[in-house]
C-alpha cells in the first residue's frame, strides 16, 4: 500500500470551455467570501479571479471570474451566483466574443552570460522593463492570457524568476455584446 | 425619537408584526432582552438554542408567516446552525437574531466570539452583520423581505453588543426601495411564451402526472392546484414537502412519490409521458437513479428559483414563477391533455395490486407502528397538525396520516434532521393554538430534543407526542438488515432506557405507555382528553417492522420493492 500522491495542482490556462463572468457586486464586507464559498460548495472551478472597484462608484465592485464550464453548466453557475443577494448583475462573455487582457510582472536574476538572451526574450514578448539593477530585471507585460503564458514559458529557461499574474479582465469585442442576467 | 439599538431592534420586530420570538439569552444579546420586557411580543424561553430554531420553523410551516428566533453569540449561535441549515434546505422563512461580541472585540477571539455570518454563509439566504444602530431598522425590514419573498429561506442578523447599546434616531423604511438591496429582484414577469409551449406539451400528452413539491405550499397554490387537477383529470403526486397541498382523500391523488412512495405514484411517474413539476426540485429521494427516472417523460418545470432548472433533469419547458399564476394561466387557456381513461385504468391497476400494507398486529403486542398512526389519525379532529422527526416513523406518518389541507404536515425534508419533531410541534402549536398538534416521533429522535417539553409545560403549550418506540435507530437498522447482511452496528437503544413515562412526568407532562392493542386505544383516548399539559405516549412497537415500498438508494424507481407479503400483487 502506498499513500496517494499529494495534489500538486495542474494549471490548464486555456480550458476548453471557459467562460468569462463579469460580476457587479455590492462593495460590502464578505462579498468575495460569498462568491468563493459558493464556487467551493457547488464544485464549480475558478481559473482566475480579478477584483477592483467598479468605475468611480465606491458602492460597487467588479469581479471578473474565468470559470470552467466543464465543471458545471454555465446556466447553473450563473443561476446560483445570481441568488447571492449582494450580486447586482452578471454578464457572461464567451472567449470568442471577448477582448481579454492580463498583467504579468516578473523579476529575473541575470548575469553577463544570460543578459542578452533575457533581453531577447523580453523584446520578443513585447514586455517592458520597469525596474533594473546590476543583478536583476523586472518586466511587465499587459497582454492576452496566451501572450502571458508564452512569456511565462520562455522565462522557464532562467533559473531564478519571481512571477505574478493578476488574472484576466475582459470586455466584449466591438460589435459584440455579453449575455446579461 | 432616540432609542438604543436594542430598543430599535425590538421595535422593528414589532413593526414586522412579529407576535412570538423563540430564544434564549446570554452575554452578547443581553441588551436586546431588556426592552423585550416592555414589548407586546411573546418570548418562549427554550432549553437549548436548537429548540428555538426548530420551534421557529414549526411556527413558520404551520402559519405561513416567518418564524423568529433570538440567541446569543458563540455557542448560542452555533447551536442554532442546524435549524438554519434545515430551514435553508426546506425553504422555510426564518429570521434569526444572534448577539455578537462588541465591534472592537470582533476578530480578537473574544469570549463567546464566533464568526456566525461566516459559518452560516452557505446555509442562509442572506445574512447581515450590523455595523451601526442606525442600520438596525433597515436590516430587520430587509431580513423579513428576503426571508418571505422569492424562494423563502432563513436570514440571520448578527448584532454586536455595543451596537445594541448605542443610540440611534428612530426611523423605519417605508418601502422596498429603502432596503438597500440593489441585487435582489424576486418578482419576475410570467414568460407567456413558455406558458404557451407548456400548454402545447399538455395538449399532446396522454400520460401526464402533476409532480407537486413544497413550492406549491409556499406559493399558497392549493386552490389553483385543485381546480386545475379536477378540470384536467390529471393524476397528482405530492412530495414529502408538499403533503397537504392536495387532499389525500381525493381520488386523483396517488400519494407520495420517491424512495418510500406509493407504488402507484412511483410507477405513474416512471410511465408518464409528461411530468409537470410544480415547485419541486427533482430531489434524489424522489428520482432514485437519475438516468432511469421517468425516462419517457417530457418535463415542464415550474419554479421561482431558476437555478433549479436543468440542475438535475433537463426541462423541456422551464417557467420561472411561483406556482399559482402558472396554473391560473393554464386554466384560463383551458389547457387539456388527451383522453386519460386508458392512463387511469393502468394507474388504478397498480394501486389495486400494490396498496400500502402491513401485517395485522397481535392483540398482545408488539404494536405495529403504522397501525398506531392510523389509530391516532382516526380519532384526531379535522385539521390536526402532525410533526415528525426523521426516520421510519416519519415515512410511516407521511404514508398513513391523511393530510387534507396545507400547513398540517411539519417535517424536516431536505436536511433530515433527527430531533426536529418535538420543538417543531411546539412552534406549530404556538402559531396555531386552535389546532391539535401531534408529534409522531421515534425513540432515537425524541432523545435528541425532548428537553423542550419542559419549555412546552412551562409556557402552557399542550402538544401530544407519540413515540413509536422500537428500541432502535430504526431506519439505520432497516438499511443494515437489507444492505449490510443484518450486521447491526450501533443501532440498539433499548426500549426501557430511558423510562419515557417517568421522563415525561419529570418534565411536567403526562406520561402514558401502551404495549398491547387494548392499551393503545385507551391511551389515545386519554391523550385526546388532555388539553392543558403536554402528553407523551410510549408506544412499544415491533422493531423488525420496515418501511415499504422502498427504492434502494441509487436504484432505479422501476426496481421498487413492495412489502414482502405483496409480492405478485395484493391478495
Amino acid at each position: 500500500m502506498t499513500a496517494p500522491e499529494p495534489f500538486l495542482g495542474v494549471i490548464d490556462r486555456t480550458p476548453v470551455r471557459h467562460h468569462i463572468l463579469s460580476v457587479l457586486v455590492e462593495n460590502k464586507a464578505g462579498v468575495l467570501a460569498r462568491i468563493a464559498g459558493l464556487f467551493a460548495r457547488r464544485g464549480f472551478n475558478i481559473y482566475s479571479l480579478a477584483v477592483a472597484p467598479a468605475e468611480s462608484n465606491a458602492r460597487f465592485s467588479r469581479v471578473t471570474i474565468v470559470v470552467d464550464a466543464e465543471s458545471a453548466p454555465l446556466e447553473q453557475i450563473v443561476g446560483q451566483l445570481d441568488k447571492l443577494v449582494n450580486v447586482v448583475a452578471i454578464s457572461d462573455l464567451s472567449p470568442k466574443d471577448a477582448l481579454e487582457r492580463e498583467l504579468l510582472l516578473a523579476t529575473i536574476k541575470t548575469d553577463v552570460d544570460n543578459r542578452t538572451s533575457l533581453l531577447d526574450t523580453i523584446a520578443t514578448a513585447g514586455a517592458a522593463i520597469v525596474d533594473v539593477d546590476t543583478k536583476s530585471v523586472t518586466v511587465m507585460l499587459a497582454a492576452t492570457p496566451k501572450g502571458c503564458d508564452d512569456l511565462e514559458k520562455a522565462l522557464e529557461a532562467f533559473s531564478e524568476v519571481e512571477l505574478h499574474r493578476t488574472g484576466r479582465v475582459a470586455l466584449p469585442r466591438l460589435g459584440k455584446t455579453a449575455n446579461t442576467y | 425619537m432616540e432609542l438604543t439599538g436594542a430598543q430599535a431592534l425590538i421595535k422593528s420586530l414589532e413593526q414586522q408584526g412579529v407576535d412570538t420570538i423563540f430564544g434564549l439569552p446570554g452575554g452578547a444579546i443581553l441588551p436586546v432582552y431588556d426592552p423585550l420586557i416592555d414589548s407586546s411580543i411573546r418570548h418562549i424561553l427554550v432549553r437549548h438554542e436548537q429548540g428555538a430554531g426548530h420551534m421557529a420553523e414549526g411556527y413558520a410551516l404551520a402559519t405561513g408567516r416567518p418564524g423568529v428566533a433570538m440567541v446569543t453569540s458563540g455557542p448560542g449561535a452555533t447551536n442554532i446552525v442546524t435549524p438554519i441549515g434545515n430551514a435553508h434546505m426546506d425553504s422555510t422563512p426564518l429570521v434569526v437574531v444572534t448577539g455578537q461580541v462588541a465591534s472592537a472585540a470582533i476578530g480578537t477571539d473574544a469570549f463567546q466570539e464566533c464568526d456566525i455570518t461566516g459559518i452560516t454563509m452557505g446555509i442562509t439566504k442572506h445574512n447581515f452583520l450590523v455595523k451601526s444602530a442606525q442600520e438596525i431598522p433597515r436590516a430587520v425590514a430587509a431580513a423579513f423581505h428576503l426571508a418571505t419573498t422569492g424562494r423563502p429561506g432563513p436570514v440571520l442578523i448578527d448584532v454586536p453588543k455595543d451596537i445594541a447599546q448605542s443610540m440611534m434616531d428612530w426611523w423605519y423604511p417605508s418601502s422596498v426601495d429603502e432596503y438597500d438591496l440593489p441585487g435582489y429582484h424576486p418578482e419576475v414577469a410570467l414568460d407567456e411564451d413558455a406558458v404557451a409551449r407548456a400548454i402545447a406539451l399538455i395538449e399532446e400528452s396522454e400520460r401526464p402526472v402533476l409532480y407537486v413539491g413544497g413550492g406549491t405550499l409556499k406559493s399558497r397554490a392549493s386552490k389553483e392546484l385543485l381546480a386545475f387537477a379536477e378540470r384536467t383529470k390529471m393524476p397528482v403526486v405530492t412530495t414529502l414537502m408538499a403533503r397537504g397541498a392536495f387532499p389525500d382523500s381525493h381520488d386523483q391523488h396517488l400519494g407520495m412519490p420517491g424512495m418510500h412512495g406509493m407504488y402507484g405514484a412511483v410507477t405513474a411517474i416512471q410511465k408518464s409521458d409528461l411530468l409537470i413539476s410544480l415547485g419541486a426540485r427533482f430531489d434524489d429521494r424522489v428520482t432514485g437513479k437519475i438516468p432511469a427516472f421517468a425516462p419517457h417523460a417530457k418535463i415542464i418545470h415550474v419554479d421561482i428559483d431558476r437555478a433549479e432548472f436543468n440542475k438535475v433533469r433537463f426541462a423541456d419547458v422551464a417557467i420561472q414563477s411561483s406556482v399559482a399564476p402558472v396554473l391560473r394561466a393554464w386554466d384560463s387557456a383551458s389547457a387539456t391533455p388527451r383522453n386519460l381513461d386508458v392512463w387511469w385504468k393502468e394507474i388504478r391497476s397498480w394501486q389495486e395490486h400494490y396498496p400500502l400494507y402491513y401485517e395485522e398486529p397481535a392483540a398482545e403486542g408488539p404494536l405495529r407502528p403504522q397501525h398506531v398512526i392510523e389509530a391516532i389519525g382516526a380519532s384526531a379532529s379535522p385539521g390536526t397538525i402532525v410533526s415528525s422527526g426523521v426516520g421510519q416513523h416519519q415515512m410511516w406518518a407521511s404514508q398513513y396520516w391523511k393530510f387534507e389541507e396545507p400547513g398540517t404536515w411539519i417535517n424536516s425534508g431536505g436536511a433530515g434532521t433527527m430531533g426536529f419533531g418535538v420543538p417543531a410541534a411546539i412552534g406549530a402549536k404556538v402559531g396555531r393554538p386552535d389546532r391539535t398538534v401531534w408529534c409522531i416521533d421515534g425513540d432515537g429522535c425524541f432523545q435528541m430534543t425532548a428537553q423542550e417539553l419542559v419549555t412546552a409545560r412551562a409556557e402552557g403549550i399542550p402538544i401530544k407526542v407519540a413515540i413509536l418506540n422500537n428500541a432502535y435507530l430504526g431506519m439505520v437498522r432497516q438499511w443494515q438488515e437489507m444492505f449490510y447482511d443484518e450486521r447491526y452496528s450501533e443501532v440498539y437503544l433499548s426500549a426501557d432506557l430511558p423510562d419515557y413515562v417517568k421522563w415525561a412526568e419529570a418534565m411536567g407532562c403526562v406520561g402514558l405507555r401502551a404495549t398491547n392493542l387494548q392499551q393503545m386505544h385507551e391511551v389515545i383516548k386519554e391523550a385526546n382528553t388532555i388539553n392543558d399539559v403536554p402528553v407523551v405516549i410510549d408506544f412499544r412497537t415491533d422493531s423488525s417492522e420496515k418501511v415499504f415500498p422502498m427504492v434502494a438508494a441509487g436504484a432505479s424507481n422501476d426496481d421498487i420493492q413492495v412489502h414482502p407479503s405483496l409480492k405478485g400483487g395484493a391478495k
